[in-house]
């Protein structure tokens, strides 16, 4: 069974470091977390099980499941859509998922708009709706160059935005977390939520790409 | 508690020196531009809340800021944009 | 790029890294190791519990590492150790305690 949640879907060629058949000997500020965990265990501030139940939460979080629904939802019904735009917490409450702590802030993509995320600062991230953020997204040259030249990043991603389509640039700096909320590809009339939730990729609600493309239907 | 800014004031990002944890970028400190939304609810400043809870709740606003303004070698188009979310106390009226 | 622009010197900590010069953005994902995911749940835990009241609480502590140490630390690094001053400060653990059973841990998984 795959452990990572995101999906394979997106084109641009990435692989896993491999496994190394003698891992590295694990650094002080590793074994501290984990030295941390036993004594806070030994000391009754959570249990062995809570923590195993708290890491299975975050697993069960995907992508495909959460913010792929929440926003193939937005595009099939107007009404739940006019609500996520305006309490963005309020509907994804409805639909029986977490909010989690923040305010969740959906950002409409219109054809002249193009909405990009961003944390400058830490890594902030709707983490109850996409999961953990990649990599990338914590990395030190997405923090710094996305807000100083989106167009050169969102290319490195193979995303070109027409000069007369804006940018925006969203830098999750404080208590809003940001989900984009893509463009609905044409050829969809007739797909149900479920076939629209499986266009919707992670990197399309981060906003450094777009959804997939309808498949033809011959 | 009455927000001080509304949608569509022209705010400037303050230009000071913090030492307690903040989230303002130094990118953004100094910079001109527009309220986008008074967010909903209210919060705890960061510099107080990260010491422990001050009690104190305030105001955040989205803030609209232009790239060109931003960045002086910025090459994209003009109506590109950066929001970013600034607490009440780190705002002050601006003329446009 | 201009790193000697003046919004530069208004920076206070390694962690304010928006508009800074920076190379390609690697796009290779990682699977979070299982020492990683301990460290993610137990802060969200700490949270859940009332040690964390506010994540504002464990960012000040990864922002006040020094620059060379932000930047050599990975992301669950950093958490771990800010984690570890907040459960310090919060008088659960102290620094001693962590530090012995640091060194335990070693040696029952030396080879």
């Amino acid at each position: 069974m795959s452990e990572h949640a995101h999906d394979h879907a997106h084109d641009h060629p990435h692989r896993h470091p491999p496994q190394p058949d003698h891992p590295e000997p694990a650094s002080d500020y590793q074994l501290m977390g984990v030295a941390l965990n036993e004594l806070l265990i030994e000391k009754g501030v959570y249990t062995a099980a809570e923590l195993r139940d708290r890491i299975a939460d975050i697993e069960s979080v995907e992508p495909e499941t959460h913010g792929a629904r929440v926003i193939a939802k937005a595009w099939a019904d107007p009404d739940f859509k006019q609500l996520l735009l305006a309490d963005g917490n309020a509907a994804i409450t409805g639909l029986g998922l977490n909010p989690g702590y923040t305010v969740l802030t959906v950002l409409e993509n219109r054809p002249k708009l193009h909405n990009v995320v961003v944390c400058t600062l830490c890594s902030c991230y709707p983490r109850t709706l996409l999961g953990r953020p990649p990599t990338w997204y914590k990395s030190g040259a997405y923090r710094s160059r996305l807000v100083r030249e989106p167009r050169a990043v969102l290319r490195e991603f193979g995303t070109d935005v027409p000069a007369d389509v804006e940018v925006r640039v969203h830098d999750s700096n404080a208590e809003l977390r940001y989900l984009v909320m893509p463009l609905r590809p044409a050829g969809t009339d007739g797909l149900s939520e479920e076939e629209l939730a499986a266009l919707i990729t992670r990197d399309s609600m981060i906003g450094v790409a777009p959804p997939l493309e309808a498949q033809l239907q011959v | 508690m009455i927000p001080r800014f509304a949608d569509g004031d022209w705010v400037r990002i303050s230009l000071r020196t913090e030492r307690r944890h903040h989230r303002v970028p130094a990118y953004a400190k100094g910079q001109v531009g527009v309220v986008e939304r008074v967010c909903d609810d209210l919060f705890h400043p960061p510099e107080e809340i990260a010491f422990g809870d001050a009690g104190r709740w305030e105001h955040v606003y989205r803030v609209r800021l232009r790239q060109t303004d931003l960045w002086p070698e910025y090459g994209g188009p003009e109506h590109d944009c950066l929001e970013l979310e600034i607490f009440e106390h780190w705002l002050e009226a601006a003329d446009e | 790029m201009d790193t000697s622009s003046s919004f530069a010197s208004q920076r206070i900590g390694p962690h304010d890294m928006g508009g800074l010069p920076a190379e390609a953005i690697d796009r290779r994902e990682h699977d979070a190791a299982y020492w990683e995911r301990q460290v993610d749940a137990m802060v969200m835990l700490l949270f859940g519990k009332g040690v964390i009241t506010d994540f504002a609480q464990v960012r000040r502590g990864i922002e006040a590492l020094a620059p060379d140490v932000y930047e050599r630390l990975s992301y669950y690094e950093r958490w771990a150790s800010a984690a570890a001053d907040r459960a310090i400060e919060q008088g659960l653990v102290t620094r001693e305690e962590l530090a012995e059973r640091v060194a335990a841990i070693r040696k029952r998984t030396a080879l």
